[in-house]
């Protein structure tokens, strides 16, 4: 995980495009300038971005799904349930499943464990758009190289 | 009207927390109701369910978008109610 720049997956451990669902890994870092505040003497990860982390997976999935061709921006988080706190340096098992594929929407239902506990979950909606632009289109494809999401998904695989 | 209408009724009612006794069968959804399009995500959604289809939402708003169709056609809740019997018809076609 890199907190200040977003990237809070460090890597897709499996991806079921067949099953419409996906798992990742990330751990929270030792140290972050995050923590500085939140909380000082007492760090611990901010829910939001424990949020961040299912919707970060779960977009993942919904891009592979939609092959790469367009961009799940989150619109909605129901039911999330932060049940124990995260703190520096947890290793975080992150699973996404699809829930119901939409016209122009997707809503998936994501949880996180550590150590087989669990500490979050909800269900998220997501707008399916055209990339803004193909900058971030490539942004996208480069970013899914480096977290080690198949190259099987992307394309026509 | 249809048991289509009461079901979207309902829908609404859970969904946007509008009183039912607000909604009739020519009440337009975004203008009449104030539903706004995140909202109508979670109508569509449950409508998808409920019914077992795919609501084309791109496809109706490329259509408004591009002056084929007018707004009334999908979301007037009588006329969103036969597009619906439509498109369970045309499943088990």
């Amino acid at each position: 995980m890199r907190l200040e720049y977003f990237q809070l997956i460090d890597r897709i451990v499996d991806l079921n495009l067949a099953d419409r669902k996906i798992s990742s890994e990330a751990t929270v870092p030792a140290t972050s300038t995050i923590f500085e505040g939140h909380f000082p003497g007492y760090p611990l990860m901010p829910g939001v971005l424990l949020i961040e982390t299912m919707a970060q997976t779960s977009g993942w999935l919904v891009v592979a799904l939609n092959r790469y061709a367009r961009m799940p921006f989150l619109a909605q988080v129901k039911e999330a349930k932060l049940r124990t706190f995260v703190t520096p340096g947890q290793r975080l098992s992150i699973d996404a499943h699809l829930a119901h594929d939409g016209s122009g929407f997707a809503v998936t239902k994501a949880k996180i464990k550590a150590d087989g506990k669990a500490i979050c979950d909800a269900t998220l909606t997501f707008r399916i758009v055209d990339f803004p632009n193909p900058e971030m289109a490539n942004w996208m494809q480069e970013t899914a190289a480096k977290i080690g999401l198949g190259i099987e998904a992307r394309a026509d695989g | 009207m249809s048991s289509t209408y009461e079901t979207i009724a309902n829908i609404i009612v859970e969904t946007c927390d509008i009183p039912r006794d607000t909604i009739n069968p020519d009440s337009h959804a975004i203008n009449d109701l104030g539903i706004d399009s995140l909202d109508f995500l979670d109508i569509a959604f449950a409508i998808d369910k409920a019914f077992g289809i795919k609501l084309p939402l791109e496809q109706w708003t490329q259509e408004v978008n591009d002056g084929k169709a007018n707004t009334d056609q999908y979301f007037v809740l009588k006329n969103l109610s036969a597009r619906i019997d439509e498109l369970v018809a045309a499943k088990g076609a």
